[in-house]
């Protein structure tokens, strides 16, 4: 152990570079000025974000991408509001996220000093934890208990908040001997959980004689980093599954056991197959509202096996028969070696089979061509997009009808290729978060699926794009209106529409982007689209913003209306008079 | 984890003592409506952690117990938590009152503290201050006894308990 006089400011940095990051996002400010100098030293990239939101964004991008937890550090007050809707967005996705914030003086904490704002306080209901550092000597052991709880058992967002005084040199506060490897005083945190194997004997069990199986596979399952054993799972059980709109590429779209996107604007076989279900085998799933639809009518005759990290998660939307508590991804290995133990499932599920390829069959996704002269079909856009792009290009979205749409006709072969918002829904994710999924796959394409609302509300982080040199894509779909909300005032308000309309002609996106550093290019015709997205893949030095002038009324189908339940789902006009 | 019989319900967690985790605590309550009737906090014999007691009034809001018990053992500072079963643990309150009682007044009230087995801290010229050390429910019975004599300020410090042997 080495023993040295630093200052908080270097003392926090070092932590960092100790702690593995490679990049952070960020912008400078008052309060935390003295640790913006050490930076120049440092062998960490950092990025200048051109909004606070954005530094978050990005954040999580990188981490979703690649893994490692995402760090942005943001000054006081104002700052530090602005990425309160990213530490959210990551609480409710679960994303690991470490996020440095200045604060004033500790001796003008509580006097309204400028720019102070009870960041810990204000921040408390959306971190995993939070940490107002009081004194410069801890700061080497906060850093790592805040990427510790950060990355462990159920990942999130941990912010720490400096005072100003503990990271300026100037001031004797922030003298500390720096410490090497500080030992983490977390008596209350004991993030491994022991997997119970009566249980998972006990879900065999169920899984072997249940005649209408489904796994219901969530975001958690991403975090576990267990795809592959999910995969060796239901090839030894032949057991269907459904990805959930955290968990699209988590199983391959295009193996014939998969379901695709259950929930609000899933796929009708996806829907009635949970529906329908005699077990529903929840891994790494929450029960989300927009996948249940109306909780006292889901899947009624489902027994259920609900297996996650987090045992405030188990029971808390819907009572299991088996619950197991642990890492998804040690309990699946665990379920495996216990299903080879044994002999092949007996049961005879042909039936269930037939009647699962009889809905695929009738209730395709599907969406009429556009008329000649009118405007372009979403849903085309994105297919031509996904047959243009190499296999493993990651799409990151929006929220809004662009980002439903996405996830339906995106086909999701890889884990970790598929970035969105979706615990929280926030506009304007998709830019920032592209951007963030760049920065940690240099090699990779990057498509920001986004929508004309969401653009206008983070498109200047193209800026920091074109001057990082952090090439993305966006592939605009501008229907000129505020896409989702036009869709519920039109099957729920009379058609009544009130404040969606955004405009069928400002911004001018093209000029917009090339005001930007990126290329910019308008699309109006099904001709041309190939061809823009062919000329997009080309360009490799800079951003290119592709607006896809799209149809407005076009709505997305299936979809379970808000409150009632999935059987009430509701299929495009063309498929209405399908039997069900 | 045991659910209670009777109309309360007892939560008693121990955690880190240190700054702000009072607040994460209560915010958990607050953050669902559920109003918290008393809260006892005071560090343990190990002065690195508190233990906090609280007590809810569960009947009234239809929350899911285990649901808020599995979310405050999330929360890094909490240590350990659990509900306490009245039927099988001891508890008590103190309650310190000032009473109005006029040197007339004053054995009948005295008599009566007695068989409580309460105790005179104060006694000024129109007025007494009186402590008890009980359960709740005798504790309440107490207070609307006095309430005749005029209540002139009082102090209940809420439930503690401890499991029964
Ligand atoms: C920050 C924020 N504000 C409001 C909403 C509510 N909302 C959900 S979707 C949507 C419309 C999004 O419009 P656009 O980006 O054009 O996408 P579209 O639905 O047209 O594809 C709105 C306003 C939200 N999710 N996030
Ligand atoms: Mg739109």
């Amino acid at each position: 152990m080495t023993s040295e006089n630093i200052d908080g400011g270097k003392a926090l940095i070092r932590a960092l570079e100790k702690e593995g990051v490679e990049v952070m996002f960020g912008l400078p400010g008052g309060a935390i000025l003295p640790v913006y100098d050490p930076i120049i030293d440092s062998t960490i990239r950092h990025i200048l974000v051109r909004h606070e939101q954005g530094a978050g964004h990005m954040a999580q991008g990188y981490a979703q991408a690649t893994g490692k937890p995402g760090v942005a550090m943001v000054t006081s007050g104002p700052a530090a509001t602005n990425i309160v809707t990213p530490l959210c967005d990551a609480y409710l996705d679960s994303t690991p996220l470490v996020v440095i914030t200045g604060q004033v003086p500790l001796a003008a904490i509580g006097t309204d000093a400028f720019q102070e704002c009870d960041t810990t306080g204000i921040t408390m209901g959306v971190t995993k934890h939070n940490f107002l550092v009081k004194d410069a000597q801890d700061i080497p052991r906060i850093v790592k208990e805040a990427f510790h709880i950060a990355t462990t058992g159920r990942p999130g967002p941990v912010l720490i908040d400096l005072p100003k005084d503990i990271v300026d040199p100037n001031n004797p506060r922030s003298e500390l001997d720096w410490v090497d490897n500080p030992e983490m005083d977390l008596p209350g945190y004991k993030p491994e959980k022991k997997i119970d194997l009566s249980e998972i004997e006990k879900a065999i069990e169920l899984i072997q004689v249940s005649e209408r199986p489904v796994f219901y596979v969530g975001g958690g399952i991403l975090k576990a980093r267990a795809a592959e054993a999910l995969r060796e799972l239901v090839e030894i059980t032949g057991i269907h599954v459904v990805t959930t709109l955290m968990a699209r590429g988590a199983f391959p779209d295009s193996h014939e056991l998969c379901l695709g996107m259950p929930g609000m604007h899933g796929n009708y076989t996806a829907v009635t197959s949970m529906q329908k279900a005699d077990l529903l085998v929840a891994l790494g799933a929450r029960f989300d509202d927009r996948v249940t639809g109306k909780v006292d009518g889901f899947a009624p005759d489902a027994k259920i096996i609900h297996v996650d990290i987090d045992p405030a998660e188990i029971g808390k939307v819907r009572k299991p028969d088996v619950a197991i508590n642990g890492d998804c991804r040690l309990v699946i290995e665990a379920m495996v070696d216990l299903l080879r133990q044994q002999d092949a499932i007996q049961i005879d599920r042909s039936e269930w089979k037939s009647t699962i390829s009889g809905w695929q069959e009738r209730f395709p996704l599907t969406y009429e061509d556009s008329e000649p002269g009118s405007r372009l079909k979403p849903q085309y856009v994105l297919e031509q997009l996904r047959d243009l792009t190499p296999e493993d290009t990651i799409v990151t979205s929006g929220v809004g009808q662009h980002q439903m749409w996405t996830s339906q006709y995106w086909n999701f072969d890889h884990p970790y290729t598929w970035i969105n918002s979706g615990g929280l829904g926030t506009m304007g994710f998709s830019i920032p978060a592209a951007i963030g999924a760049k920065v940690g796959n240099p090699d990779r394409m990057v498509w920001a699926v986004d929508g004309d609302g969401c653009f206008q509300m983070t498109a200047q982080e193209l800026v920091t794009a074109t001057v990082e040199n952090i090439p993305i894509k966006v592939a605009l779909l501008n229907n000129s209106y505020l896409g989702m909300v036009r869709q519920w005032q039109d099957m729920f308000y009379d058609e009544r529409f009130s404040e969606v309309f955004l405009s069928d002609d400002v911004p001018n996106y093209k000029t917009w982007a090339e005001s930007m550093g990126c290329v910019g290019i308008r699309v109006d015709s099904p001709e041309e689209v190939p061809e823009a997205i062919a000329k997009a893949n080309e360009i490799e030095d800079r951003s290119v913003v592709i607006d896809f002038r799209t149809a407005p009324e076009e709505h997305v189908y299936p979809m379970v209306p808000a409150g009632k339940d999935n059987s009430s789902i509701v299929v495009p006009p063309s498929q209405g008079s399908q039997e069900r | 984890m045991k659910k209670t019989q009777a109309n309360y319900t007892i939560l008693v967690i121990t955690v880190e003592n240190k700054f702000g985790v009072l607040a994460r605590v209560s915010g958990l309550f607050s953050r669902r409506g559920v109003n918290i009737k008393s809260l006892a906090v005071a560090p343990t014999d190990k002065a690195e952690f508190s233990r906090i007691t609280v007590d809810l009034d569960i009947e009234l809001e239809s929350v899911s117990l285990d649901q808020i018990i599995n979310q405050l053992d999330k929360l890094i500072n909490v240590v350990e938590i659990r509900a306490l079963d009245p039927a099988e643990s001891i508890e008590r309150e103190l309650m310190i009152v000032t009473v109005e009682a006029e040197a007339s007044q004053r054995d009948e009230l005295v008599d009566h503290l007695d068989k409580v087995g309460g105790k005179v801290l104060n006694i000024g010229t129109e007025s007494m201050m009186l402590s008890l050390v009980e359960t709740s429910s005798v504790i309440d019975d107490f207070e609307s006894f006095l309430s005749d004599y005029g209540i002139v300020e009082l102090q209940r410090t809420g439930r503690v308990a401890l499991d029964s042997l």
